[in-house]
């Protein structure tokens, strides 16, 4: 998930949130039992009466590549010093091999990262190897060498800011982008 | 912890700005003790900064001159300049020699004083004279000519001329830092090749800040050329950047990714990477012919290539053998041996100007270092420790070297280091920025300075 859409999503909830707050809220019956109450009109009609139903705020539109983004994942993390796939990472990969191969005329590009421990050339190094980590899963799943390209950005485009471990887990990662063949 | 507080005024006042600087100086010999010849010694258990007197030169600029000289040895850790507040002699011109007593009464195990005259062409001569007080001598005098405009940058040389002869070793101060200057946050950085003086001075942008610069490199036989890389969303190119002319060529599309340029010293030849399905190698470019040749092939990591300064063999890490180490191989990639013994992983190699030494970044109990060892991997000594730091860099002396630290949860900054490890200071530039590369100096020193010719002249 891509930080514009958890801040479409964060700013819907707000809104949500906001409204709830304007809504009056029913009066809090009193604890102590009382003279049982005349039966009263609704303080507050409620018609017109009906089904809600409900749905996504915005919903992707099936083959976007919000729909890759939101539905699928379009990021996996690494270990430290690490390149292999954790088996926990895998199902997501699974997603994204059947999202492509649903979708044939996409090509993505896997790129790869790391986190600021290291030296600057060594990292690029390392990102790449996560990056063609991914790039041979999704091969292995069936999705054509020719749709996928990759390129390491190494530690130059964090996506956590923070120099801690939690911060780190997130920075060592590779984020599939889709190049062309999907909507945004 | 004297000198701690002499480099940090010393920023202060060149800078107009903060600086902090850091050393692990022994305390200081008090003035007037030393009566031999004047000596700074280096590699050894202690470091005496050299009192010296820097007398504000006469004529047009010339106090800034004085105070840019002032500033370059502070700077060095071998010089602690006096503050001219406390100069009993003024009025000290070129056709004098000073009034000896006058500055051994405060200290002054040197004095330098010149100024500026106009010439018939147009241009200016700053003449200089730097005396030792106690032997009553002339340690040496010359004089720079150029166009008025360039005071800083004879001010560079005659700081040059200075530390040359006080220490027997070359100077480096009309030198220029190549790096990448950074701004923003974190997460939304921009990085901007930038070249600045070696003091800090005159900093200029060389690209726009629309792509990620890594690793940029002077070439070592004309210092207005420079390599850099460009990381941009869905490429990596190599380019060759000649600063005079403003000439940029991409060294080429390669089938992979690419990274790590190095020049060779002679600048005829371009040691890099290219990253294919995921496994980096290192291959050399005739820059001529534009001829590639792969030197490294198997499924390790092998990067950051830097080649001796006689061009036969190339230093490069490479974690084939689990971990990163530090590797070299002669410059066809016959000969591979790990050179690096200590445990921990050494990256970021650079081979020094002089051919004898190697600096490297080294990560090891949670920390970062710079450090250096023979070309054999013998004789490691680290000379840098923090938080983060990286990529080494050597001044045109191999005297020094520039690196990056970055604080924990702060920013990213140069840094300097002498070989001794005793003065490890904030670099002359004190903005944000990362990837130092030291230039050559900008042209030849003076081919004789005439020492030891005079009538009053000290033994030579």
């Amino acid at each position: 998930m891509n930080t514009s859409t958890l801040i479409k999503l964060a700013t819907v909830s707000a809104a949500v949130a906001a409204l709830a707050a304007c809504a009056p809220k029913p009066k809090v019956e009193p604890a102590v039992p009382m003279e049982p109450s005349q039966p009263t009109a609704p303080q507050y009609p409620t018609a017109p009466t009906g089904p809600v139903t409900g749905g996504n705020v915005g919903a992707a539109m099936p083959g976007s590549e919000q729909d890759f983004v939101v539905n699928v994942g379009d990021r996996i993390y690494f270990d430290l010093d690490s390149y292999s796939v954790r088996p926990e990472a895998q199902p997501r990969l699974d997603v994204q091999a059947a999202w492509l191969a649903r979708y044939p005329q996409v090509t993505v590009r896997i790129e790869g990262n790391a986190d600021e421990r290291g030296t600057r050339e060594y990292n690029l190094a390392l990102g790449a190897r996560r990056a063609e980590a991914v790039r041979t899963y999704l091969i292995q799943r069936g999705v054509p060498a020719g749709r996928i390209d990759t390129i390491s950005f190494g530690k130059e485009r964090p996506i956590v800011e923070g120099s801690n471990e939690a911060a780190w887990a997130q920075n060592r990662n590779a984020h599939t982008a889709i190049v062309s063949g999907a909507p945004r | 912890m004297r000198l701690h507080l002499l480099l940090a005024s010393a920023a202060v006042v060149l800078m107009a700005g903060p600086a902090s600087a850091q050393t692990q100086t022994q305390p200081q010999a008090g003035p007037g003790q030393q009566t031999g010849p004047v000596e700074v010694e280096i590699d050894q258990g202690v470091l005496r900064p050299l009192q010296i007197a820097v007398v504000p030169f006469t004529g047009q600029n010339g106090p800034q001159i004085s105070n840019v000289i002032s500033g370059n040895l502070k700077r060095s850790g071998f010089f602690d300049p006096l503050n001219p507040a406390s100069f009993i002699e003024t009025g000290l011109t070129l056709a004098n020699a000073p009034n000896f007593p006058q500055w051994t009464s405060i200290g002054a195990q040197a004095v330098l004083y010149g100024g500026v005259t106009p010439r018939a062409d147009g241009r200016v001569d700053v003449g200089f004279r730097l005396y030792d007080p106690y032997r009553q001598c002339q340690l040496v005098s010359y004089q720079f000519t150029a166009t008025s405009e360039q005071w800083r940058r004879i001010a560079h040389k005659i700081s040059d001329v200075i530390y040359q002869r006080m220490t027997g070793e070359a100077g480096f101060f009309d030198s220029r830092v190549l790096f990448v200057s950074e701004s923003g946050t974190q997460l939304n950085k921009l990085s901007r090749l930038t070249i600045v003086d070696q003091d800090g001075y005159n900093p200029v942008f060389l690209t726009q800040g629309d792509e990620i610069i890594m690793s940029p490199r002077f070439s070592a036989s004309n210092p207005d050329e420079v390599t850099y890389v460009a990381l941009g969303k869905d490429y990596s190119r190599i380019y060759l950047y000649n600063l005079s002319t403003g000439r940029r060529e991409s060294l080429g599309e390669f089938d992979g990714q690419v990274l790590a340029p190095r020049f060779s010293n002679d600048g005829t030849k371009i040691a890099f990477s290219i990253i294919r399905g995921g496994n980096t190698d290192v291959y050399v470019m005739n820059l001529r012919t534009r001829q590639l040749s792969r030197l490294t092939s198997d499924p390790g990591i092998d990067t950051s290539p830097s080649f001796s300064p006689d061009g036969n063999q190339i230093v490069f890490t490479s974690d084939r053998s689990g971990s990163a180490k530090l590797y070299t191989m002669r410059a066809d990639g016959s000969g591979q041996r790990a050179i690096s013994r200590g445990g921990g992983s050494y990256t970021a190699p650079a081979w020094s100007p002089r051919g004898d030494m190697i600096a490297f970044t080294k990560q090891s109990g949670g920390r970062f270092h710079i450090g250096v060892m023979k070309s054999d991997g013998t004789g490691e000594r680290i000379l840098s420790s923090s938080y983060f730091e990286e990529g080494p860099s050597w001044a045109p002396n191999g005297r020094y070297i520039a690196f990056a630290r970055q604080s924990l949860g702060g920013d990213t900054r140069l840094w300097t280091v002498d070989l001794s490890g005793r003065v490890v200071a904030q670099a002359g530039y004190d903005g944000r920025g990362s990837d130092p590369a030291w230039s050559g100096l900008l042209d030849a020193p003076p081919a004789s300075l005439g020492i030891g010719q005079g009538a009053d002249s000290c033994p030579a």
